[in-house]
């Protein structure tokens, strides 16, 4: 056991964003020349305390020991004086710029370029060599593929004197050939004493690359261990925690008719990532399916191929006797008068337009409906009067179809969208991250009412990012991990260590 | 163009722009002070001047006219996300297309002439706003960079027609012949006069009626009707927009479609109701004014109405004005034209957040002493 | 070949432009750096204003310039205040420079020197001289194309050489200093710049003051140079016409001088070709050539002939996310 001081040493990390306590009293220690992993799903609080180790934001109490030495880190800057470096999820690059240029600047060793392009390119040169990481430096960013990228920001930060590195989430954009070649590269950086922090979800990752781990849940660390003292399935309970709660409703689901079928969805973001990468799913009358995992693994962009809002490159979608194909995909307004509503999740940027009115927002998508009026002139009376009765049966409060949208709070918002997209009796309803931001109060009756269109015999998928939600409303719950879907299990099926695996990509269970 | 600061409708829609236009008004008094001019005598002259005879209101709701059309434009296109400066332009075809009807079809009857004039002079400006738009919606090219060069192209444009083809023989100027009576909107004198009362001859015609019909149907398009409502969400909020299955592609022509329409009325004022033949530069910088009047008119019809007269007043103060003080001119409302765009445009950002917070302090005080009390 | 003809439509050109390489220069300096700038035309006309206006009352060319420069940055700091400083549209703003500055010209130059807008001729002093006329008269000796690069080279007066050189000089800051990288940088994502610990708001401020200076140089040549003196509206557009010279060289100097230098060309050629018959096209009126340096901008910024592409950040006020 080495004597050498600790590289990081957090001890007894508070901070509260408001309401939310996003770390309660967090003590992590990293030693020096290891690669740390932090594990935890969404909300858990690790990305809060690696932005406080890096300087975004300050704690409310607790201490910070860098290499031994107490450490005040107020800003980025202090962070990398400190010999911090961090490599975010979205890169902070300059496209039309060189890798070269983009590592030096803000750091360029005197103001001639030539110059100073040439004495950086020496120093990065030797750097590569080190390391082996391998950068074409002259060439532009955006003729660089995403791994080739992703190691520039890992060169950056080194050039600026990182001993210590943070990598958020860095597989998310990689291929797996990417992955193994990350690897190869941060145990070479590891093997010449540098110090890794891995923030990831992805259990097989921690096992496979770090030394030692730590698992937050709720904003609190609840496990710290070298990974050779656990396992995969010890990570996946810690990371879910005892969620699955007896005396749910005892609802025994019988699903009936498909009402919706995709197959081999697949589409590619701009930089070539998968974002979905073959997914096929079914939904069935009179069920609610729940799709869990940790965002960003492509449920996002299921939600909007199934909605109409994105087309992709590959798959089919079959809805109340249509067949779509990418060549003419489905579209939002077809969407509704094929009976499919969707609950955005963000009902600030899509679910709403927040200076309109409460009456506007609330027939939005659904202007054109006979009922509104047959020419050019909207029925103003009857939309108000819909608004109402909206209001009504979903409890909005206040109850004032005239007040401006964005006057409501959160949770009433929530509601007005829901209450639209269920009031004109859809067959199938797709939400997203129905309870994000809403008050308790509201919760239970966003989910009474979900499942009051699952009674009715309609078909409900609901995305969430809150494990709970899932298996509170869940009759069968998908695992989604890397834009494929890792899993499906009947909710009496579910148990902390089976969900945890799947969520953290250990397991791929074929569907039923 | 969307509001990132939350305020109160009417510190928004009456206070704000109340104090941007003080504002303007006292930098253009300080510049008529700096150059020798009493402010107070000048503001006094100038009232008198837009409303002190029966002359002078007609003059101001002339101008008013004008400035009604290429508000509106500016304004509706706002309201679509979108920023149109090339109301000269559209204006400038428009009167094109007025004039080309009056001088092929001159001699048809005036109940058939002039309403086929005033479609021809929507088509023109309609046709003159729909290349920036399109370029915009399927080729991503800027607007407000394309729209400025179609002023420009419209200006030549224009220019060579009047010099080169349409022309009238042995007239030195480069105007065309004039249209006719057919082509001859009714002065609000005749109108009068039909009636038995006497109104002194001033270029106000049918059009100012027209204007008043174009802002009562803008009004109604943006808060009542379906386009309207789909261009209204798709500038304040795309994203939803599309999610509320409104293609945005579509409203960026309909904005502008109808944008260039209403600038292309100008024509109608101008040519049509006052001019009777097709000159150059009968816009004069009204497109400019427009931006201004919707600056000012917060993009909503009847604030651009209220816009539209003080400038009008000012227009028409300013020309009396300059008749009585030879150091006084115009331009000193197209400075104060200027200045508005200046403090209710681009400072916008910067009295914003003031108001905030004075109405939030304000309000907080009332909120405590109502629970004291 | 009429060495003259050729000689006099190169001066032409040269002279023409002078003030559109500057404007464009200046743009370009402002735009890279992600902020536009409309409120050129109106720099130009002010400063113009503020030179022919110093230099006819105080008889000195340095003053004049000084004023003039003056002048030009504080409106660019004007600039910078509403739309960096804070959020105000950038647009609306240049719009706002450009509407004032017209009417403001005219009123100053009517109640200052009640000439109607006119500022009195400008002494002999205060405007430039030609340079280089000895070496012009050497090179008309050379044959074939000795009268052409005499006429058309020599001759001018120093802010004509002075434009030239400023492209280079602007290139090289762009591309061959720190400031330049971190400029052209905060004009693509202002974000990364931030992170990397460089002032974005301090970038703008400096990349405006030499847009001021550059617009004020435009707007100084113009009485000094051109005309003996300030015309109301003088600048004629040239403003625009600069800014589609910008894009149309794709927001690079060197790209600016080009497109400047045919914009130009097409200015000074089209009171020429009045009367010349193109063949298969007739007579082509004089309006053409007068659109044509639109048209072209707009025909290269819908994609038909090659793509113009913007600086990412460009119109977008930066505002700190954390």
């Amino acid at each position: 056991m080495s004597s050498a001081p600790a590289a990081v040493a957090m001890r007894r990390i508070d901070k509260k964003f408001g309401a939310v306590h996003a770390n309660r009293a967090v003590d992590l220690t990293v030693a020096a020349g290891t690669v740390h992993g932090i594990v935890g799903e969404n909300g858990a609080g690790k990305s809060t305390l690696m932005s406080i180790l890096y300087g975004f934001y300050q704690a409310d109490s607790g201490e910070i020991a860098i290499e031994g030495r107490p450490a005040r880190i107020r800003n980025s800057s202090d962070a990398i004086a400190r010999g911090i470096g961090m490599v975010h999820q979205h890169f902070m690059l300059v496209d039309t710029l060189s890798a070269l240029d983009n590592v030096m600047l803000g750091a360029e060793p005197g103001w001639r370029l030539q110059a100073a392009r040439a004495q950086v390119r020496e120093k990065l040169d030797a750097l590569m060599k080190d390391t082996g990481l391998q950068v074409r430096l002259d060439l532009n960013v955006e003729d660089l593929p995403v791994g080739e990228r992703q190691r520039l920001e890992i060169l950056k930060a080194l050039y600026r004197g990182a001993r210590i590195l943070i990598l958020d989430e860095p597989t998310a954009v990689l291929t797996p050939q990417e992955t193994e070649q990350l690897f190869l590269t941060l145990r070479a950086l590891r093997d010449r004493g540098t110090t890794i922090l891995l923030i990831t979800h992805k259990l097989k990752e921690i096992m496979a690359l770090c030394d030692a781990v730590t698992v937050m849940r709720a904003g609190a660390v609840v496990l710290d261990c070298a990974t050779a003292d656990t396992s995969i399935d010890g990570l996946a309970q810690a990371m879910v925690g005892r969620k699955v709660n007896l005396g749910r409703d005892a609802h025994r689901a019988q699903p009936g008719a498909v009402l919706l079928r995709a197959q081999g969805l697949r589409w590619r973001d701009a930089l070539g990532v998968a974002r979905l990468d073959g997914v096929s799913i079914s939904l069935r009358a009179g069920e609610i399916v729940g799709i869990a995992g940790v965002s960003g693994n492509g449920q996002s962009e299921l939600l909007d191929a199934l909605s109409g809002m994105l087309a992709p490159q590959e798959g089919t979608l079959d809805i109340a006797g249509r067949h779509f194909d990418p060549a003419c995909w489905l579209t939002p307004a077809q969407a509704r008068a094929l009976r499919l509503a969707h609950v955005p999740e963000d009902r600030h940027t899509r679910g709403l337009v927040l200076p309109f009115g409460a009456w506007e927002s609330a027939v939005l998508g659904y202007q054109s409906l006979p009922r509104y009026g047959g020419g050019a002139v909207m029925n103003q009376a009857t939309m108000r009067a819909d608004t109402a009765d909206m209001m009504e049966r979903y409890d909005v409060r206040p109850r004032n179809p005239g007040l401006r949208s964005s006057k409501f709070s959160g949770g009433n918002q929530q509601k007005l969208v829901l209450a639209r997209e269920a009031v004109h009796e859809p067959q199938v309803l797709l939400v997203g991250q129905p309870t994000r931001g809403v008050d308790i109060g509201a919760i239970e009756f966003i989910h009474e009412r979900l499942r009051a269109m699952r009674d009715a015999g309609g078909a409900v998928l609901v995305v969430s990012s809150e494990l709970d939600e899932v298996l509170a409303l869940a009759d069968r719950v998908i695992v989604m991990n890397a834009g494929r879907i890792a899993g499906e299990l009947p909710i009496d099926s579910c148990s902390e260590q089976a969900l945890g695996r799947l969520m953290g990509g250990a397991d791929h269970v074929a569907a039923h | 163009m969307s509001q990132p600061i939350e305020l109160p409708r009417w510190i928004d829609l009456v206070a704000l722009p109340a104090f941007n236009l003080a504002l303007a008004l006292l930098v253009s008094g300080f510049v008529v002070w700096a150059i020798g001019l009493d402010p107070v005598q000048v503001l006094a002259l100038l009232v008198k001047g837009a409303f002190g005879s029966r002359a002078g209101v007609s003059y101001t709701l002339y101008y008013a006219t004008t400035f009604v059309f290429t508000g509106l434009a500016v304004a509706v296109a706002f309201h679509g996300g979108l920023f149109n400066i090339g109301g000269e332009g559209q204006a400038m075809m428009g009167g094109l297309g007025a004039g080309l009807v009056a001088l092929a079809f001159g001699s048809w009857p005036a109940a058939i002439l002039l309403p086929l004039m005033v479609l021809a002079a929507m088509l023109f400006g309609t046709a003159w706003a729909a290349v920036p738009a399109a370029l915009q919606a399927y080729r991503g090219s800027h607007i407000v960079i394309t729209t400025i060069m179609f002023n420009f192209i419209a200006s030549a444009l224009v220019a060579y027609l009047l010099v080169d083809v349409l022309k009238e023989p042995g007239n030195m100027a480069p105007e065309t012949r004039a249209f006719g009576p057919n082509a001859q909107l009714p002065g609000f004198h005749t109108m009068l006069g039909w009636f038995g009362i006497e109104w002194p001859r001033t270029p106000l015609n049918l059009s100012v009626l027209l204007a008043a019909a174009a802002a009562t149907a803008v009004w109604l398009m943006l808060w009542r009707t379906r386009g309207g409502y789909a261009l209204r969400a798709t500038g304040f909020a795309p994203e939803a927009a599309r999610y509320g299955g409104i293609a945005p592609q579509r409203q960026v022509m309909m904005a502008m479609a109808i944008s260039g329409a209403l600038a292309g009325l100008v024509g109608i004022n101008e040519i049509a109701g006052v001019h009777n033949r097709l000159l150059p530069d009968f816009v004069a910088g009204a497109g400019f004014t427009g931006i201004a009047v919707s600056l000012i008119g917060r993009s909503h019809p009847l604030g651009i109405v209220l816009a539209s007269l003080l400038f009008g007043a000012l227009y028409q103060g300013g020309a009396e004005l300059s008749f009585e003080i030879p150091a006084f001119s115009r331009d000193m409302v197209t400075t104060l034209q200027g200045l508005i765009v200046l403090f209710a445009g681009a400072m916008a950002m910067v009295a914003a957040p003031l108001f905030a917070r004075l109405y939030g302090a304000w309000s907080r005080r009332v909120r405590a002493e109502a629970a004291r009390g | 070949m009429d060495e003259t003809l050729v000689g006099t439509l190169i001066a032409s050109t040269l002279r023409v432009s002078t003030p559109l390489i500057l404007c464009a220069l200046a743009g370009t300096m402002s735009e890279r750096a992600g902020v536009i700038d409309l409120g050129l035309e109106g720099k130009m006309l002010l400063t113009a204003f503020a030179a022919a206006a110093v230099g006819a009352t105080t008889g000195s060319l340095w003053m004049a310039l000084a004023a003039a420069i003056a002048l030009g940055v504080a409106l660019s700091m004007l600039h910078g205040y509403a739309c960096v400083s804070h959020r105000g549209d950038q647009v609306v703003m240049g719009m706002a420079i450009t509407m004032t500055a017209v009417g403001l010209t005219v009123v100053l130059g009517i109640a200052w020197f009640k000439q109607g807008g006119q500022t009195p001729p400008l002494a002999d002093a205060v405007r430039l001289d030609p340079w280089w006329v000895g070496l012009g008269t050497a090179l008309t000796a050379l044959p074939f194309i000795g009268k052409t690069l005499a006429l058309g080279f020599t001759g001018h007066n120093a802010m004509v050489y002075l434009a030239f050189v400023l492209v280079g000089a602007v290139w090289w800051l762009l591309y061959r200093t720190r400031f330049g990288l971190r400029l052209r940088a905060t004009g693509e994502n202002p974000a990364m710049v931030d992170a990397a610990g460089v002032s974005v708001k301090r970038l703008r401020y400096q990349a405006l003051a030499i847009n001021g200076v550059l617009a004020a140089l435009a707007g100084a040549y113009l009485v000094i140079g051109l005309n003996p003196g300030f015309i109301p509206n003088m600048t004629a557009g040239r403003g625009y016409m600069a800014l589609a010279a910008m894009i149309f060289g794709k927001w690079h100097p060197v790209g600016a001088l080009w497109a400047c230098l045919l914009f130009g060309f097409l200015d000074a050629a089209s009171i020429r070709l009045q009367g010349v018959v193109l063949p298969g096209l007739g007579e082509v009126p004089v309006q053409a050539i007068q659109a044509l340096p639109y048209v072209m901008t707009v025909v290269l910024l819908a994609g038909f002939i090659g793509q113009s592409r913007a600086p990412k950040a460009l119109g977008v006020p930066y505002v700190k996310e954390r």
